[in-house]
């Protein structure tokens, strides 16, 4: 029993422990003095890796994704005789939730665990302690550019995935069941606010931006260095930033949309 | 046997200790290591020779004791001051430790590209010719996975050399090489230390080479310095332990197996316990 409840303070510790490395490496990664011509070449690639590379599955998912929207509103709103507002049900849901939350969890399983698996690997293979060795600080160098490509693209993918998916809906609901376009259109401009809602998508977006990319690269800088401590740390990237995304989510939801 | 007689030490390690979880791996060694001159450090596989390399280039931090470098305490410094100390050392990993995404020429230019801001045309003289020096000037367009791994262990030299830093650690640079190739290393090590006066530290198992190179050998076992001096001084020691050692021999006071119980106990007996 004893045991147990020493196990279960040692396990709380170490994570207790863990979050305040990450905000150690996440702090002296940030704080660095900028050094605008070294970084921004770094900062490019790792946007064109982590972000560009990510624009496919993003297109495809928001299309789908917006075309079953419509697809589901009409069948609803049918029988209600208002099927005329399914495009303000389709933007609003990918505004406020959809679009957000979908694109941080496939950010996660796409970009998320590819960071993680590259920078442990990098650990493994000794070229993080070779940088060090050279002069060169890992965090300024390989964490820095990655968190800040992270940041950056997470809410521009979101808001892609928003535009993508609102194109899906009046795809199915226009051309293919017949809506009338002037409606679906005018109805989803007057229901649709830009702060009350455009902006606080945006806001999601950032936050998960924000947390999928720390988790990601704590894991690959923390992770034990060899195969199966790799592979566990991508999968704990996978497993924690889908968490943290879905939890934050309700709270800011419940702080944006919840009129407490 | 003598310590080392030169006044002028670059490295002083006093009273330092180190553990791996419940294995300590250091015991208040103390080494001062010279300046300008070549210091081989050897012993058995696992008495953690890498460990004291990393240990000097301030990527472990001792449990206890100190290690200073031209007066300056690794572990006491702040961490942009130990940066900047490393812009005057070199270290060749034991695994090579290139970056995988840069080509051999990278590989090497990266050091000079980072730390000066030397013209383009003069960054490539200076990695060509240290690309040169370990052979393989041919191969500055390959990437690493596409080297063996002598060669890759050779870029990773020319790397560790390309700021030609005052203070270079080699960790088994021998080990993967050919013959040829290793009389290449070993007077290219000596020619840099020659012609520098860097201060090189050579982690090795190759008794012949590092004889041939060393000016003053440490000879490391079980968490301490068990002998240090010059290589004659070294072969005419008498101890057991030194003899075993530079002689080769698998029986003796130096344990060549990691832990110590029974082979015969461990193979026929643990099954019925
Ligand atoms: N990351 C680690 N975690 C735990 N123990 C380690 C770690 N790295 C090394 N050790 C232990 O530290 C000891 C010293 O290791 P080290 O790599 O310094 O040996 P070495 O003298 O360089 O050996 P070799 O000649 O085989 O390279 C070994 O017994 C090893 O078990
Ligand atoms: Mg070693």
């Amino acid at each position: 029993m004893l045991n147990q409840f020493a196990l279960l303070g040692r396990s709380v510790l170490d994570r207790l422990a863990g979050i305040g490395r990450s905000g150690g490496v996440v702090w002296q990664s940030l704080v660095a003095k900028p050094a605008p011509f070294v970084m921004f070449p770094l900062l490019l690639k790792q946007i064109y890796f982590i972000g560009v590379l990510s624009l496919v599955i993003i297109i495809v998912s928001g299309l789908f994704i917006g075309m079953v929207l419509g697809l589901q509103g009409y069948t609803i709103l049918v029988d209600y005789g208002s099927e005329q507002a399914v495009g303000q049900m389709v933007a609003l849901s990918l505004v406020r939730e959809l679009a957000p939350v979908v694109t941080a969890l496939l950010f996660a399983g796409r970009a998320g665990s590819a960071l993680t698996a590259e920078i442990g690997l990098m650990k493994a293979t000794e070229q993080l302690s070779s940088l060090e060795m050279i002069g060169v600080d890992p965090l300024r160098r390989i964490v820095a550019p990655r968190l800040w490509a992270g940041f950056i693209s997470m809410p521009i993918l979101a808001i892609i995935f928003a535009m993508v998916g609102i194109w899906g809906g009046a795809l199915v609901s226009v051309e293919w069941l017949g809506i009338f376009e002037g409606s679906f259109w005018s109805n989803m401009q007057n229901s649709v606010s830009f702060t009350g809602d455009v902006l606080n998508g945006v806001i999601k977006a950032v936050v998960f931006g924000i947390v999928v990319t720390w988790i990601a690269v704590f894991q690959g800088y923390d992770c034990v260095p060899t195969s199966e401590g790799i592979s566990q740390a991508t999968t704990r990237t996978v497993v924690y930033s889908s968490l943290a995304v879905l939890a934050l989510d309700f709270i800011l939801t419940a702080l944006m949309f919840g009129d407490l | 046997m003598s310590v080392n007689n030169s006044p002028e030490s670059i490295i002083d390690i006093s009273a330092l200790s180190f553990s791996r979880g419940t294995r300590q791996i250091f015991r208040h060694v103390d080494m001062k290591i010279p300046r300008g001159k070549i210091t081989a450090i050897m012993g058995p596989s696992g008495t953690g020779k890498t460990t004291l390399l990393k240990l000097i280039g301030g990527q472990l931090r001792p449990d206890g004791g100190h290690i200073e470098i031209d007066g300056l305490d690794v572990h006491g410094i702040s961490r942009q001051q130990l940066f900047t100390l490393r812009e005057r050392m070199g270290m060749l990993f034991q695994s090579g430790a290139l970056f995988t995404d840069m080509s051999v020429y990278e590989n090497v230019a990266f050091p000079i590209k980072v730390h000066t801001k030397l013209p383009d045309d003069m960054v490539r003289d200076i990695v060509l010719l240290k690309l040169q020096a370990v052979g393989l000037r041919g191969a500055r367009d390959l990437m690493p996975s596409e080297l063996s791994g002598g060669m890759a262990r050779r870029v990773a030299l020319a790397r560790a050399i390309a700021l030609d830093p005052d203070i270079v650690m080699y960790d088994e640079p021998f080990t993967g090489q050919d013959p040829i190739a290793k009389g290449v290393l070993v007077k290219l090590i000596r020619q840099i230390n020659e012609a520098l006066g860097h201060t090189s530290i050579i982690v090795s198992h190759d008794i012949q080479e590092t004889m041939s190179i060393a000016d003053n050998i440490f000879l490391l076992s079980d968490g301490e310095v068990i002998a240090s001096g010059s290589p004659q001084e070294l072969l005419s020691n008498q101890t057991e332990q030194v003899k075993q050692f530079m002689q080769g021999l698998p029986d003796g006071p130096v344990p060549f197996h990691f832990s110590d119980d029974d082979v015969l106990e461990d193979l026929y007996f643990t099954e019925e316990r």
